[in-house]
């Protein structure tokens, strides 16, 4: 054993972005994957000590212990605004958001909307799993029709309770997004684009053209009730269809 | 250079932010303190010093901008009224949780609701019992005069990071809105101190940088509240401020009020003490932490304490708490926009106080 554990065999490493604590997520749930892809593409821009994080309220709340980089936990949904205040008064660092589609697209709707209407020059990565993790699985904006969750039990039914929300549609419309894609995490391919965009997203900041908003469309085991292997199959079926993923607005060359 | 100048009170207060060497402002327009925003739109401190100004989309986004700022070290204020206070409240207590210095000034207004854009001091209780979530303290200055709201901005973000807690400026419409000569300080430099615990970007082989409110696990969440506690006992035993006038004569009542109400009461205080009553007046600077020692002293040599504010006895209760008993004390306010004429507190000296039919 110990003559293989020599340098030149190494072929892969925990990103030195993250942290050794141990990860609270459930086994199979996105936001440890998604952490990870985020956590290696800055690594691999070498911007750790340039980089500012703002954590939601919501399951990732507590990200900015397994990000090794300085970080702000912001109060549910204003994130953005955290990140708007911290961009403004360090202007050359790369600040991001990190927060679930109850954080970004119910409370924090309007924040998420001016944010990318002002076209700060951030980067907002948007986990959208259809749901309120941390509280125990209601209803989310994000939440299909007819899906059932704590607070729409037999199904989401749009007459009562409104239809889906695409937010990342939305601010794919305002002149002050610049680079605004869907992606997913569940599949190493999956995953690997994921960070290459992030990466991208992260350059862009340099460039001041404006708001890089990255939707990473995930799951919730725990709370659609489903094993990790289900949960990802179910989100094939039934998210990608609605939450159909690939580029929504690219920089115009 | 130091500059003599006649200015208008939110107008003051917005030159005095800059001079003060902030580094962000962000704000939301609010009668009547929207002149703060429209003078720093208007007079291009990022020009003048580098501060940044954003009209935010709301007051919510104002505070949380704040937040986000404050937590890496700047100086950073914003200002709105009643209403918007009570929009900013979360950030507040998550400001206050997360040990931040700001600035919040509040040029309040009428309520409750939407109530009236005319001054009020109705925002007292909000202002220095909490306000927000959660056990913990504003320490909130009171300024009577416009000169003393300029001086109070400096002084403002003197406390915020002496203490690393919110400070509040509680004016009020008249003193938003009225024109009086004012001093103003030199200009300050801006911050250049990369402060431990702001977040900055990481730096090499030291840990990161936090800012949170959230301590899950309840003894953490504890040692967060005990350790609030002793800094508020250091603020109570170092930063109380008063003004008193001809409390140190022989004087039979004195009345208590703050801020602009304050010098309404002055004119009172004087046409009594024409009419041969032995009176004075005792004003605090500071409402938290509030004058209780000094008060209590006095209390015991008094016939008796009106407290005069514009509202429906607010500050009465700490007047109370402080009097502890010693002396009667009584109340005359005006509300929901209303401001006392000095001829009405003098009546209420003579029939509350003294006792005349
Ligand atoms: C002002 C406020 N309202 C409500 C809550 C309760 N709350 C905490 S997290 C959350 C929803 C989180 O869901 P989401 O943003 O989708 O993130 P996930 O947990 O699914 O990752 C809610 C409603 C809160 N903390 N603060
Ligand atoms: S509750 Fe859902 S979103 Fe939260 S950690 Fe568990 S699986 Fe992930």
């Amino acid at each position: 054993m110990s003559e293989l554990i020599k340098p030149e065999n190494l072929v892969y490493q925990k990103s030195k972005v993250l942290t050794d604590k141990v990860m609270h997520y459930c086994p199979g749930c996105g936001h440890g994957a998604a952490h990870k892809m985020l956590a290696e593409a800055i690594d691999e821009l070498g911007i750790q000590n340039e980089t500012i994080g703002v954590a939601p309220v919501g399951c990732s709340v507590l990200a900015y212990y397994y990000f090794d980089l300085d970080m702000t936990e912001a109060a549910h949904g204003r994130a953005t605004a955290v990140a708007t205040g911290i961009k403004r008064v360090m202007p050359d660092k790369y600040v991001f958001t990190y927060q679930g589609d109850g954080d970004l697209a119910a409370i924090g709707t309007g924040e998420t909307i001016h944010t990318c209407n002002r076209g700060e020059n951030i980067l907002i990565v948007f986990i959208n799993n259809g749901i309120y993790g941390m509280t125990g699985g209601q209803m989310a904006p994000t939440t299909l029709e007819g899906m059932k969750s704590s607070t729409s039990p037999f199904g989401r039914d749009i007459k009562t309770m409104g239809n889906p929300l695409k937010l990342t549609e939305i601010v794919a419309q305002l002149k002050g997004t610049y680079y605004v894609t869907r992606q997913s995490v569940h599949t190493p391919g999956n995953a690997r684009r994921t960070k290459r965009v992030l990466k991208k997203a992260l350059e862009y900041q340099k460039l001041n053209k404006g708001t890089c908003f990255v939707e990473i469309v995930s799951n919730c085991p725990s709370n659609w009730k489903m094993s990790p292997v289900e949960a990802n199959k179910w989100m094939e079926e039934n998210m990608f269809p609605f939450y159909p993923l690939g580029d929504i607005k690219v920089p115009e060359q | 250079m130091k500059e003599l100048k006649l200015m208008k009170g939110n107008e003051a207060l917005a030159e005095a932010a800059i001079r003060a060497g902030s580094d962000a402002y962000f704000g939301y327009p609010i009668t009547p303190q929207s002149e703060v925003i429209e003078y720093l739109m208007a007079h291009n401190p990022y020009e003048r010093t580098g501060m940044v100004v954003l009209q935010a989309e709301s007051e919510v986004a104002s505070i949380n901008m704040v937040y986000g700022a404050a937590g890496c070290g700047k100086r950073v204020l914003t200002t709105s009224s009643s209403p918007g206070i009570s929009l900013m409240q979360e950030g507040i207590s998550y400001i206050a949780g997360a040990e931040l210095p700001c600035v919040v000034a509040n040029v309040v207004r009428g309520g409750p609701g939407l109530g009236t854009i005319q001054p009020s001091q109705s925002d007292y209780f909000q202002a220095v019992k909490g306000g927000g979530h959660g056990d913990y303290k504003l320490i909130t200055l009171a300024p009577a005069t416009v000169q003393e709201t300029v001086d109070y901005v400096k002084l403002a973000f003197e406390l915020a990071f002496k203490y690393r807690n919110p400070v509040m400026i509680l004016t009020d419409g008249i003193i938003g809105q009225m024109m009086e000569k004012v001093e103003l300080f030199e200009q300050q430099p801006r911050l250049t101190e990369q402060f431990d615990w702001a977040t900055k970007g990481k730096v090499s082989g030291k840990d990161h940088v936090i800012i949170t409110s959230l301590q899950l696990q309840s003894e953490e969440q504890e040692k967060v509240n005990l350790r609030l506690q002793a800094k508020y006992r250091e603020v109570e035993k170092n930063e109380v401020r008063y003004v008193t006038h001809h409390c140190d004569e022989e004087i039979d009542y004195m009345i208590v009020a703050f801020g602009s109400c304050a010098r309404i009461a002055q004119k009172a205080m004087e046409e009594a003490r024409k009419q041969g009553i032995k009176i004075g007046l005792f004003r605090p600077q500071s409402l938290y932490p509030y004058p209780y020692d000094a008060i209590n002293k006095m209390a015991g040599k008094l016939k008796g304490i009106l407290t005069v504010e514009m509202n429906a006895g607010q500050m009465l209760e700490d007047v109370k708490l402080a009097v502890n008993g010693k002396t009667k004390v009584e109340f005359y306010g005006r509300f929901g926009g209303m401001i006392p004429s000095p001829n009405e507190i003098l009546n209420a000296i003579k029939t509350k106080l003294i006792g005349e039919k």
